[in-house]
């Protein structure tokens, strides 16, 4: 049995190669011309790549308005995992151990944004600020990430406490621990990679947003709508350059979070962790 | 075991939250679409059908939610295309090297949606990589112009977004299939095609929904790529949304087309979601 079954899993046929090939290049492509081309002296496109050059990232480090987005990114950022964990955890919790009216109703508008075109979480909150006469700047920015992004803490987290032993709680109660020593001291432990994994997306998604912080912008631009305004001035390589800067440190970070998890648990389970949110938010 | 303090302390903040920032900015759509703009760029707060009664009136919406919905339904098609197979293959097929394949399907996500569809300008333009790789090796003299700023390019840089999206529960539900199964069919005596077509296909149709729910939905709610990379040819829905926000102001009836939208991806997601608990298993 175990030699047929090993058998009919390692014999791919031609096509399922050739196809996920194809599949690959497809993905890889714009990321590899995107990184070529920061090194490229004649400009954005024009084959083949000429006069490779270290002069668009230069110009890069000397560009104070890039910059000065970045550090908004990594702001908003910041201030949206606090949002969505401060939030998101209490959500996972309520959803797993608490009964109340209006639970399902609950659970469908906390992960409604996952799966909802930017657009229609960007304008109705726009309208929100609007009436409230709450001007818009990094702030209302920060607050629409936060709301959005609350989805994939509750999510993270709400598979974090399936595979909680309740009996561990039980016991720390039944000795004598308050809930908040509890929660503390057994719950959020156990938690704890599920809550950074949540964090490190969070950020990551918060840093890459346009389509609702395209609608709550005030005077100070993040860095992917510093991009989009450059995008419609006229093109050059220097959007390739800060973006293969970004693209490597965001790969750092799921080096990162990828060791911290295989120490923990095997690799497959994180798979189908991952997997989780994308599974859930269609089913939302 | 969980005190009544406790439920109340971890339901109540997020529940407020929800309210402030999700239930309420949807009711308020809900009534701007109600509301409408005098000359003099006030918003009106008397109640009115008007906005819907021009929905249905003016072709142009129409036309251009049309055109969005079929845009997505390409990019569907196409996702699936690509997506189903590279799960398949990567579910059984590819032995130990599954993880390693299965991060690199993840890290293009890491790479900002606006820079990759950027690229993909770049990539497409007349004197783009393409154009000149193709005008380089003497397969075409002039740039081959449909390449960009048409619904070509649009759907293109959609599939390639939405791919890996469509990927991952696909991937989820065919790892989900016990493999006693596959080996039952087999041994049985049914051939690879059958036991991909009676066994293994229908085991993956939820994956299969909530795949191609993602690429249309998300895809049919995108403003930016057809700004970028879409023309006058490939305006969508958002577009309209975007200018009736901006420019053109009339909240109201901007509101009245983003409700629609709404009600549009919240039904397809309720109708996905009772196809997909029609067809699990378990």
């Amino acid at each position: 049995m175990e030699l047929l079954v090993s058998e009919s899993s390692t014999r791919p046929s031609g096509w399922l190669w050739a196809h996920a090939l194809l599949v690959f290049g497809f993905l890889y492509l714009p990321i590899a011309v995107l990184i070529i081309y920061s090194f490229n002296g004649a400009g954005v496109g024009g084959f083949p790549p000429r006069d490779l050059t270290l002069a668009w990232y230069r110009i890069l480090f000397a560009d104070g308005a890039i910059w000065d987005s970045v550090v908004n990114s990594l702001l908003v950022a910041a201030a949206a995992v606090a949002i969505a964990l401060g939030f998101g955890i209490p959500a996972a919790l309520a959803l797993d151990r608490a009964h109340f009216p209006g639970k399902a109703l609950f659970r469908r508008l906390v992960l409604l944004p996952l799966i909802l075109p930017g657009i229609i979480t960007g304008v109705s909150l726009l309208m929100l600020f609007n009436r409230a006469q709450i001007k818009l700047s990094l702030l209302t920015i920060v607050l629409g990430h936060g709301t959005a992004l609350i989805s994939v803490a509750t999510t993270e987290v709400f598979a974090g406490l399936q595979k909680l032993d309740r009996a561990q709680e039980e016991a720390s109660l039944d000795l004598g621990a308050t809930y908040w020593q509890t929660f503390l001291r057994v719950t959020l432990p156990n938690l704890k990679l599920s809550i950074i994994g949540a964090a490190l997306l969070i950020f990551t998604l918060s840093m890459d947003e346009i389509a609702v912080s395209f609608f709550l912008i005030g005077r100070d631009n993040t860095l992917p709508l510093e991009i989009w305004g450059r995008l419609r001035r006229g093109i050059t390589p220097e959007i390739n350059a800060v973006s293969t800067i970004i693209f490597v440190f965001s790969l750092a970070a799921i080096v990162l979070w990828y060791r911290l998890r295989t120490r923990a648990e095997g690799a497959p389970e994180i798979a189908a962790e991952l997997m989780e949110p994308a599974a859930q938010g269609a089913q939302s | 075991m969980f005190s009544r303090t406790y439920r109340n302390v971890v339901t109540l903040p997020p529940l407020v939250w929800v309210a402030v920032f999700l239930l309420l900015p949807y009711l308020l759509m809900f009534c701007y679409s109600f509301w409408s703009v005098s000359p003099a760029q006030t918003i009106v707060h008397s109640w009115t059908l008007d906005n819907y009664r021009e929905l249905l009136r003016v072709e142009v919406y129409w036309q251009t939610l049309l055109r969005s919905m079929w845009i997505a339904a390409r990019v569907m098609f196409f996702s699936l295309l690509l997506g189903y197979p590279l799960a398949y293959f990567l579910s059984f097929c590819a032995g130990a090297s599954k993880d390693l394949y299965y991060q690199l399907v993840i890290i293009p996500l890491w790479v900002s949606y606006l820079v990759r569809a950027y690229a993909w300008k770049t990539i497409l333009g007349s004197d783009g990589v393409l154009n000149t790789l193709l005008q380089y090796v003497h397969l075409t003299r002039h740039p081959l112009e449909f390449l960009l700023y048409s619904p070509f390019a649009v759907v293109l840089t959609l599939t390639h977004i939405y791919t890996p999206f469509t990927f991952l529960p696909i991937y989820a539900s065919l790892e989900h299939i016990p493999r006693n199964l596959v080996e039952a069919s087999n041994d049985l005596g049914a051939s690879p095609a059958q036991t991909f077509w009676r066994v293994i296909f229908p085991l993956s149709i939820p994956g299969v929904l909530a795949g191609a729910t993602f690429a249309f939905v998300l895809s049919l709610g995108d403003f930016l790529a057809p700004l970028l990379l879409g023309g006058p040819s490939g305006i969508m829905i958002s577009n309209i949304v975007v200018s009736l926000f901006g420019a053109a102001y009339n909240w109201p009836l901007g509101a009245s087309i983003s409700l629609c939208m709404l009600v549009l991806v919240v039904s397809l997601l309720f109708a996905s979601e009772r196809l997909e608990k029609k067809w699990s298993f378990s």
